[in-house]
Formats: C-alpha cells, structure tokens, sequence
C-alpha cells in the first residue's frame, strides 16, 4: 500500500466546476479553457503514488500547480473531482473531527514564507503543533527545545522570529513540523526563499535528519538542481498536468518530453559556464 | 396642503406609537435593567472611588502610568494634571465622570469585541452591520436620548446606555479589521497543524489583532468622554454638570475649569491606553534602540 496516493485529482477555480471538468476530459487544455471561460485550471487528471519512506518531489514552474497539489494531501485545498488516499484511507470523506486528527497526527507542513507566529518565541512556535493539539505545555516545549537543537537553534529558543535570518526562521518551521513527529512532512518551497549557500546546507541537514528518520516527505520546488539532490522520485507538472514521474536518472537521460528535456539541457549548460561547481 | 412633487407621508406617529407601545409593555424589564446596573456596578465603583482617599488614586494613576507608558515626564505630567483637577475642587466630580466611562466602556468592550469577531467571520453579517454602525455614529445623540431616557428614567443609566451606542461603532469596526487583517499565510500555518476554530481566534488571530483592537478601545473611551456634557444634561453627575452650570448661568470661567478638567482626564485615559495596545516587545525593542542611539 502507497502512503499517499493520488487518483485523478482535478482542481478548478470556479463556484460551478462541472462544466469545466467536464473541458478538462475533453482534453482541453489549461490555457484553452482560460480563454474560453475564464475559469483557471488548478490540477487536471493528477494520479501519483508516494511510498512509505522516500522522499518525493514535485517540481515545476510557477503556476504549474505544485503548491496546489500538495495543499490536497492535508485537505488546505479541496480537489473538484477525484480520490486522495492516506494510508488506504480516503481522506476527502473525513469529518471536521478526522481532519483535525490527520493534521495533527500523521501530516505536518513547512511553508515558504515560514509561517511563524509573530507573537510566539521560537520555542512556543516550535511546540506549536504539539500545544495545539493538547500536550503539557511542559512536555511539548521540552520536545521542541530537543528539536530545535537538532536543527542547530540552541540557544535561540527565547528570541522571537523577527530577530532571526531567512534561514533560521525555516529551521524553526522545520523544526515545529518534526517535533509534530507525523509520518508525512510536506515541505512547500521551503528552501526557495533562502540564497544559495544557506539553501545547500539546509538541504544537507534534511538528507542527514531523513537517514535516521525515514519519513515520507513530499518536497515541492520550482529548481530542478534541488530535485535532483534530494528526491529519490521526481514528478513534473506543466500547467496543472503531471509530465513526468521517474527517479532522478530517469528524469536526466530519459525525458518524457521536450519540456523535461529543456529543464535538463538548462541545467546542463549552466554546469558547463560554471565548471569549477 | 400640497407639497409639490413629494408625495407626502410621516412615520412620526409610527415611531411614536412604537416607542410608547415599549415602554408599556417592558417598562418593567427595563427598569429592572436600570435596578441591577445601578445597585450592583455604578453605585458601588462611584462609592468605592470616592471613598479612596485622593493620594492612593494618584498613586495608581502614576503607577499605572509608569508602567505603561516608561516615561516619567509623561507620568509626572499625568499626576500634576488630576491634582490640578483637585485643586480647582472637582475632584468627586472627576471620580463620577471616571466611574461613567469605566462602566461605559466596561459595556462596550463586552458588546463590542465579540460583535467585531462575528463580523469578521461573516459577509452577511457585515453587510447587514455597517449601515447600523454608521447610523449609530452619525444620528444625532439626543434623537435616541429621548427613547433611552423613557425606558431607563433620568440619571446615570440612560447616560451610559446612550454612550455605549455612540462609543460602540469604532471598536466593533476596528475588531473586524484587526481579525480581517491577519496574514493568510499564517491562518493557512495554523490549520494545517490541526487548529479549531477556537485554538486559531484565541490564539492566532485576537493576539496579532491586538493593537488594532486597543486603537477601538482608545477611540471608543474618547467618544464616550465626548458625552460627558451630554450625559449631565438626563441628569448624570460628574464634570459635565459643572459645564452645563456654566452654561446655564453664563458662567464662563466655571465652565471653563471643569471643560479644561475633562481634557485632562481624556489625555491620561488616552495616554494610558495607548500605552498598554502597544506590544510590550516592540516598545522595549525601541527603547533599546533610542538608548543605544543616544550613546553611539
């Protein structure tokens, strides 16, 4: 059994979506129904498994639709048509309740624009995730305080997240998503807002924290590099439709189509004006 | 009698026959509403402020004050300010007028901020609230003074009802935009951890809407001063007796003190209230700064 699994998710953005869907099967396509309609295309015709311990990445350009897939897997984001399975279990028929407990429980989130309470110190948004869902205040600020080290933030727990850099304020996102402790991590661009050098080691750090956590986590970026360092599956969306899913070998030598191709051959000129990387 | 092209009609009658047809029926209800807020709110804080002696009030007022505000000329000039009141002999009278605005504005934070938080979740409700709101802070006060007065009677409890109404508006707008104004990104950070809806209003949205929500209550309290004369005139007593003496007996210099003395009263509650809406971090943050910069 997949842990997640993606079966012909569409999403549009219309207060009546039948007809839409109804293009979408047709097989129009997102910039013809937008022309047409005026109705804009989210996901069309999305089907995806992700396994129990890998990391997955969902990679596209902006506007593409991964931020959007990936706000299906905790339901931030309702799909128009189609099934979301957690763990064999069809999320989209849960109740408020079984919401709150799959958010709480088994899927946790970081965010690009980090997503901190300005009112909260470091160690109160690190425990975030456990105080809200009723743990001592105690126990969970111990938890956090633990996580926080392990993302190297000793020390910081008192300061507040207008105080610290880019990169220390994800580590804190980062940090209050493990302390969670779910089996899914969703990462959203979460290393995107970082310069380059920061964005490096913070991937490192995910890499070595994932050898000895073994978590399901669904990594979205817009940067192929970053695919490929860290995904040991890659899928590619264009325009709301999945192009390509394969492991990074597959993406590099055997592009599905030109536009994967055109993403690797990018890549690959870039590495050959800079030869000392 | 011809009136041109309006066609002529009056709800006058109507309005009339309601209000009477309410007095009749509720007078009871009403007066006992006057009873309860009289016996147990107005009497005993106005009692109880009046009986502390003057020195322990201008205490508070500086402790307070200091602790808010952590400048001590303001808190000074704060303190000389209501001494200067009890020097011109107004002093139970300023004790009065504050046990009014501290009910009154006890009343509309409890009608207000709840009232904010429901239309900041709602369309519907805003869309039917705005209009009350702006009929409530542009009809004239002694259009509704006259229907309060006949449901509640002469005296203080009419005063702060007629208050409440006018000081209400600000807060309950200024709650709605607080809420409304708290960042997506955030309110979608939240959830996606599991939050109810009370997890996220307690603690993600009212703390972050806090200064919004203490810039109503600042504006509500200094509307509510604005009636002070108003009130003294359905016979509430306090500071604003003294302006109506002055008026009334062309007393300008009487009038004058006891203006000059609500002035004063406004400017620390204001002062003081401003102060505690401010986040606590970010005023130590800028003072550090002030300090460092004065030594670099």
């Amino acid at each position: 059994m997949s842990k997640i699994e993606v079966k012909h998710v569409f999403k549009v953005f219309a207060e009546q979506p039948a007809q839409t869907l109804a293009l979408l099967r047709q097989g129009k396509r997102k910039a013809e129904i937008l022309a047409q309609t005026g109705v804009n295309v989210g996901l069309s015709d999305v089907s995806l498994r992700i396994e129990e311990g890998e990391i997955f990445v969902i990679m596209g350009l902006s506007g593409s639709g991964k931020s959007t897939l990936v706000r299906h897997f905790n339901r931030l984001i309702d799909p128009s048509a189609g099934e979301i399975l957690i763990d064999g279990e069809d999320i989209l028929r849960y109740d408020e309740r079984q919401l709150l407990s799959l958010r709480r429980h088994k899927i946790s989130m970081v965010f690009q624009s980090f997503g901190l309470m300005p009112h909260q110190t470091v160690l109160e948004n690190a425990a975030y995730a456990l105080t809200t869902r009723g743990v001592a205040r105690q126990a969970a600020q111990e938890a956090a305080r633990g996580w926080l080290a392990k993302v190297g933030l000793a020390g910081y727990e008192n300061k507040y997240p207008d105080e610290l850099s880019g990169g220390m304020r994800q580590r804190v996102g980062l940090a209050r998503a493990l302390a969670a402790d779910t089996d899914i991590l969703l990462m959203d661009e979460a290393f995107s807002a970082l310069d380059p050098l920061i964005r490096t080691e913070m991937q490192d750090q995910l890499l070595q924290l994932q050898s000895g956590l073994r978590k399901t986590i669904v990594f979205i970026t817009h940067d192929l590099d970053e695919a490929l360092r860290i995904g040991n599956r890659i899928a590619i969306l264009k325009d709301g439709e999945l192009v390509q899913v394969g492991s990074p070998d597959d993406i590099l030598n055997r592009p599905a189509d030109q536009y994967v191709r055109r993403f690797v051959e990018k890549r690959a000129s870039q590495q050959a004006a800079m030869p000392l990387q | 009698m011809s009136n041109g092209i309006f066609i002529s009609f009056s709800f006058a009658d109507a309005i009339n026959n309601f209000v009477t047809w309410v007095v009749r029926e509720y007078g009871d209800l009403f007066h006992q509403v006057t009873v309860l807020l009289l016996t147990y709110l107005l009497v005993p804080l106005e009692q109880g402020l009046l009986a502390l002696p003057p020195l322990a009030v201008l205490f508070a007022v500086a402790v307070i004050g200091y602790a808010g505000t952590r400048n001590r000329t303001l808190t000074l000039t704060m303190v000389a300010g209501l001494y200067l009141i009890g020097c011109l002999g107004l002093w139970d009278k300023l004790m009065q007028t504050l046990a009014l605005m501290a009910v009154s504005t006890l009343l509309t934070i409890a009608i207000g901020v709840p009232l904010g938080i429901l239309m900041s979740r709602s369309r519907r409700l805003r869309w039917c609230l705005v209009p009350v709101l702006d009929v409530m802070q542009t009809l004239p006060t002694f259009v509704y003074l006259i229907p309060v007065l006949m449901l509640f009677g002469l005296g203080k409890v009419p005063a702060v009802f007629a208050t409440v109404i006018y000081a209400l508006p600000p807060l309950v707008r200024l709650t709605d935009l607080g809420i409304r104004q708290v960042d997506g990104d955030l309110l979608e950070a939240a959830r996606s951890f599991g939050t109810t809806h009370w997890q996220l209003l307690f603690g993600v949205q009212l703390p972050l809407a806090r200064p919004s929500i203490m810039a109503g209550v600042n504006q509500s309290i200094m509307m509510a001063l604005a009636m002070v004369v108003i009130a003294s005139m359905i016979g509430s007593r306090g500071l604003g007796e003294d302006v109506l003496a002055g008026i009334n007996n062309m007393d300008m210099g009487r009038g004058m003190q006891s203006g000059l003395a609500i002035v004063i009263l406004a400017i620390v509650i204001d002062r003081i209230s401003q102060a505690y809406g401010q986040d606590g971090r970010l005023k130590k943050s800028l003072r550090l700064k002030k300090t460092a910069g004065a030594k670099a």
